[in-house]
């Protein structure tokens, strides 16, 4: 297997958080895997992507040129990154954020209200994790147990208090998409 | 033994601490920023001195002071920060001062951009300051090869007292990827007695570093003794990986980044059953130039790809003595070259 993944996103949506998570849980599970950032002339508050590579077998770059799956949190993102998605891809749309219409027709698409459902869940910035929940429900490239033992690891022992809601997030993520 | 997810730059400055550094000296840019910060933070952990200097020449300064008093000393950098250390280097050089200095590639020239970049290759090999001087240069092409390189980049600037630079570039700073560290930081913490350095004259004879050497052919004479050395240190420590050789007609020559995308190229050129290869210097000085030329019987001609506008390409076709002919393919400022360029490229010139 090989997956090629751009979470994309604003600065405090927890972008980077979302493919350090993946891909914690991708090492955990003994898989090759790249993670890398935009990094650099970024500003607090303006976009952000991270770029992941999980696969069985070695990776050469880490950059993601045409990705497998796209998690897009916000509108810019979303603009940015339809385009580029490989044929038979996936997007993983923030619907919450992002109203506009899905113009490719050789992708799969999967909304997500993640943000309407992470302000009922109490915190906003859970949306990322709802995502996570939501992604692994209809693509099983990673067990969600896995996810939910990677993000108990990552989150540092003085925020342990937003584990809790974090699991939760995930639960309901992958809910809303079995149903 | 634990497998640890962090980035190059993080990766890089663990390792430096694991190989007995305990001082380290900078000034921020990026993309290298992760190693001044996870040194900030390290550093007081081990009982060990992180300086945020200001101004990169002061760094290097900073750990040239710190050298001469026998500590494993360490500054880090990208391009532009990297230009301003030279005469610093030289005169590391020139006093015989082991240091390691990294340099986190930037596009250039000038303050260029922030992305990865391959174009100091000939600042890096050939010296970069002034004077008759060279310094040991190391190209890790994956994260787990940062923990063993940046060890023997201590080690060997102590066993020849010279500044050793570690060579990598944006995409190799930033990313992450799985890396097995080992549990204890005592590991491999230097411990050979330096019989040189400035501790204090009590009860001995004052020793001197200098660099500045006025008498009468004094200069030529140093020069000579660091040739020496430099001949030694070309037949003893030149690294280099080689895949194919006995067989491949096509050879590509990368090495760090892109020699990660070249080996994905060998891979899927070979399983179509072409004879195609890889020789990825590990050392950039001493460069491999034996190794290229051994190859030369078989090998009809040579690639080589770098995130340049051609620069290791001049020690490829000086390596082989231009026996074959040599070919270039680079992107440069912040363009990585894909897989299928590579294969475009190849099939151009062979198939």
């Amino acid at each position: 297997m090989r997956e090629d993944i751009i979470f994309a996103g604003f600065g405090g949506q927890g972008i980077m958080f979302m493919g350090k998570a993946v891909s914690y849980t991708a090492m955990n599970e003994g898989k090759f895997v790249t993670w890398m950032p935009s990094y650099g002339a970024e500003v607090r508050g303006g976009t952000a992507h991270s770029m992941v590579i999980i696969s069985d077998s070695s990776i050469a770059s880490p950059v993601v040129r045409e990705p497998t799956i796209c998690v897009a949190m916000n509108k810019p993102s979303f603009d940015k990154f339809e385009g580029r998605i490989k044929e038979r891809g996936l997007m993983v749309i923030n619907s919450s954020l992002v109203e506009s219409r899905v113009k490719r027709e050789d992708i799969e698409v999967l909304k997500v209200p993640a943000t309407d459902m992470a302000f009922k869940l109490g915190n906003p910035r859970v949306s990322n994790m709802i995502m996570l929940g939501a992604l692994l429900a209809v693509k099983d490239f990673l067990r969600l147990e896995a996810l939910r033992e990677a993000v108990t690891e990552l989150i540092p022992k003085s925020r342990k208090d937003l584990l809790a809601i974090n699991k939760e997030a995930i639960s309901q993520g992958y809910e809303y998409c079995s149903r | 033994m634990k497998k640890v997810l962090m980035c190059g730059n993080e990766v890089l400055a663990e390792s430096a601490i694991m190989a007995g550094c305990r001082f380290y000296a900078g000034y921020p840019i990026t993309p290298q920023n992760e190693i001044p910060a996870y040194m900030s933070r390290r550093m007081p952990e081990v009982g060990g001195v992180f300086i945020q200097a200001e101004s990169e020449i002061s760094a290097v300064n900073m750990v040239f002071g710190a050298s001469l008093t026998g500590a494993r000393a360490m500054t880090s950098s990208s391009s532009p920060g990297i230009s301003l250390k030279q005469e610093g280097i030289s005169y590391l050089a020139g006093c015989e001062l082991p240091a390691v200095i990294v340099n986190i590639m930037r596009g250039g020239p000038g303050l260029g951009n922030i992305a990865p970049s391959q174009s100091d290759y000939f600042q890096a090999t050939r010296g970069g300051g002034h004077g008759d001087y060279r310094q040991i240069v190391l190209a890790p092409a994956s994260l787990q090869e940062i923990v063993d390189l940046t060890t023997l980049a201590f080690d060997l600037a102590d066993s020849y007292r010279m500044p050793v630079m570690i060579l990598g570039d944006g995409l190799l700073g930033q990313m992450m990827e799985p890396v097995v560290l080992a549990d204890s930081v005592e590991r491999i913490a230097y411990s050979a007695k330096k019989d040189w350095i400035l501790d204090g004259c009590k009860g001995r004879k004052p020793r001197i570093i200098k660099s500045l050497l006025l008498g009468n052919g004094e200069l030529e004479q140093f020069n000579e003794r660091l040739q020496k050395k430099y001949n030694e240190i070309k037949n003893k420590e030149v690294r280099c990986e080689i895949l194919h050789g006995e067989d491949s007609k096509l050879m590509l020559v990368a090495y760090g980044t892109v020699s990660r995308i070249c080996r994905k190229v060998v891979k899927t050129l070979r399983e179509e059953g072409k004879k195609v290869g890889l020789v990825r210097p590990v050392s950039l000085w001493p460069f491999p130039e034996k190794e290229l030329r051994a190859l030369t019987g078989n090998v009809e001609r040579f690639l080589t790809v770098e995130m340049s506008c051609g620069q290791m390409v001049e020690d490829v076709k000086l390596g082989i003595e231009c026996k074959k002919p040599v070919h270039f393919y680079g992107r440069s400022g912040g363009g990585v070259p894909t897989e299928e360029e590579i294969i475009k490229e190849i099939e151009k010139i062979m198939y």
